[in-house]
């Protein structure tokens, strides 16, 4: 729709109209990396945020039938550093610190008579990739509340022995397909795959799957710059899918 | 609000275009009346006598249309930053395992330049990137509730009338061919291409909820044919809106100035349109 109007109406008009459009200059301000880096990690705190809400506590991942797992040649091996940090795998224990009844070491033998759930699901890592994989363990929330964990606190900390760490919301670690993973395949996890006992839960990230566990803590609290290896250095923390 | 603005403004130019010898202006009073709302009834009718010199000045009158209220603007701006972040960071995401196939054996399909992308490392493209989506889709979702409540989408929505003059309009600039009358803001071809873009868009949000939350959303993952795929699906989306941008940028830049300065200000001096 053409309209005729002065040539000083037509740029007064075009400059207060224009003049609104300030707001969004000041988009311009993130160029600057320090103003960009608080921007971003505010928007991957909201991201987290968001995640926590959208996350559905008994919605299960989809699983799958052995004809659509992966061979286990398939399945790949991811470390941060070593792949085998050498496990003593006769003395190991795990153990299990902060809001518990009966904290403690735990062999195997007592996470293993716990009932076990085999499953194949999706393992998805933040770089992309996807498999579909065969996991058999006990499920987390069994375990925390043979250890008599108080469920209403806010986190559960894992330290590995390859010194990774990890921390996840109460929420998820109380998902019913939340393992604490000793088979793969059926089979005793190997030692790249963190031997003796691992984090397998589908509802979460590959970078959230600890291995080689080593101590479990119930805890409230999470200390700055210590949520995880890999969130310290700017991984969304909630990490969950 | 904008479109009470761009009646006022029209109404506005209407009554001045009507009077037949428009007055000239003191300009002592158009200065003192700027900035106010009733402006213009001061403007056009009182004479000055006072001032004999004035009266030989005939104001320039120049057609104009008031063609992107201020919400498409807003969200046409907001949507390119976030868009140029998305794809700079997605590319910088991809670069992490630039495949589509299984992990093991992988096989690298695009070795993307690391100039090309943002963040410095997928983290850090990560942050940008579920920063910006959740601009990204603001601007979307605003932009398409203004474009339904305002009707406004009438000028640019491709609909099957406009089928027939695709060809045409690409010929003239793709092979030169003659240039067809413009009869609206947009062309055929333009139509095409800005809702393409929403389709673009649509497509890489649903997507791209899927890869953020796939098993919250497993419905959706299903709908769209499994986690694997959607990925496919996210970076094909990404194509479409980079096979769309250059050729807007080319078609800004050809039609200049005022073009450009339109989805500043929302108004477009001389358009070549007559309706």
């Amino acid at each position: 729709m053409t309209t005729r109007l002065e040539e000083k109406d037509l740029k007064r008009q075009s400059r207060r109209q224009l003049l609104k459009l300030a707001p969004v200059a000041v988009l311009g301000a993130f160029a600057f990396p320090k103003v960009n880096q608080r921007l971003v990690a505010a928007g991957v705190r909201f991201s987290d945020w968001a995640s926590g809400g959208l996350f559905r506590s008994q919605h299960l991942a989809q699983t799958f039938s052995n004809s659509e797992v992966v061979p286990f040649a398939e399945f790949p091996y991811n470390g941060y550093d070593v792949l085998d940090p050498e496990v003593d795998l006769e003395k190991w224990t795990l153990t299990v610190e902060g809001d518990v009844q009966h904290p403690g070491e735990y062999k195997l033998a007592q996470i293993q008579a716990l009932p076990k759930l085999s499953q194949n699901t999706r393992h998805v890592c933040v770089e992309g990739w996807d498999v579909v994989g065969s996991f058999g363990g006990t499920r987390i929330p069994d375990f925390l509340a043979l250890v008599g964990a108080n469920t209403g606190a806010r986190f559960l900390e894992v330290e590995c022995a390859d010194d990774y760490y990890e921390s996840i919301d109460m929420a998820s670690a109380l998902h019913p397909q939340s393992l604490l993973c000793y088979e793969m395949y059926g089979q005793p996890l190997d030692r790249k795959h963190g031997a003796p006992l691992r984090l397998q839960m589908p509802t979460k990230l590959g970078y959230k799957q600890a291995k080689y566990l080593d101590t479990i803590r119930v805890t409230n609290v999470l200390k700055p710059g210590k949520t995880g290896y890999w969130e310290d250095q700017g991984y969304s923390w909630f990490g969950g899918l | 609000m904008s479109n009470e603005e761009e009646r006022e403004a029209k109404g506005e130019s209407k009554k001045e275009a009507a009077a037949p010898q428009p007055e000239p202006v003191p300009p002592a009073k158009a200065d003192a009346v700027e900035g106010t709302e009733a402006k213009s009834e001061t403007v056009v009718v009182e004479p000055t006598p006072t001032e004999p010199a004035a009266r030989t000045e005939e104001p320039t009158i120049v057609r104009a249309a008031y063609e992107h209220p201020l919400p498409i603007r807003i969200t046409h701006w907001v949507n390119a930053i976030s868009l140029f972040v998305m794809v700079t960071s997605g590319l910088r995401i991809f670069r992490a395992f630039p495949s589509f196939g299984p992990k093991i054996p992988e096989k690298v399909l695009l070795d993307i330049p690391k100039s090309l992308t943002l963040g410095g490392w997928l983290g850090g493209a990560l942050q940008w990137h579920f920063t910006f989506m959740w601009f990204f889709a603001g601007s979307g979702a605003l932009y398409l509730a203004y474009q339904v409540i305002s009707g406004h989408y009438r000028t640019m929505l491709f609909t099957p009338r406009d089928i027939p003059g695709v060809w045409p309009m690409a010929r003239h600039y793709f092979f030169f061919g003659p240039k067809p009358l413009a009869t609206g803001q947009y062309n055929s071809l333009q139509k095409l291409a800005y809702t393409s873009t929403i389709g673009f868009g649509a497509l890489s949000l649903l997507t791209g909820i899927v890869l953020f939350k796939p098993a919250q959303f497993s419905w959706l993952a299903f709908l769209l044919g499994g986690f694997h795929l959607t990925r496919g699906w996210h970076f094909a989306a990404m194509c479409g809106f980079l096979a769309f941008i250059p050729g807007h940028l080319i078609m800004v830049l050809l039609h200049g100035w005022s073009n450009f300065y339109a989805m500043l200000s929302g108004w477009k001096r001389e358009p070549e349109y007559q309706e």
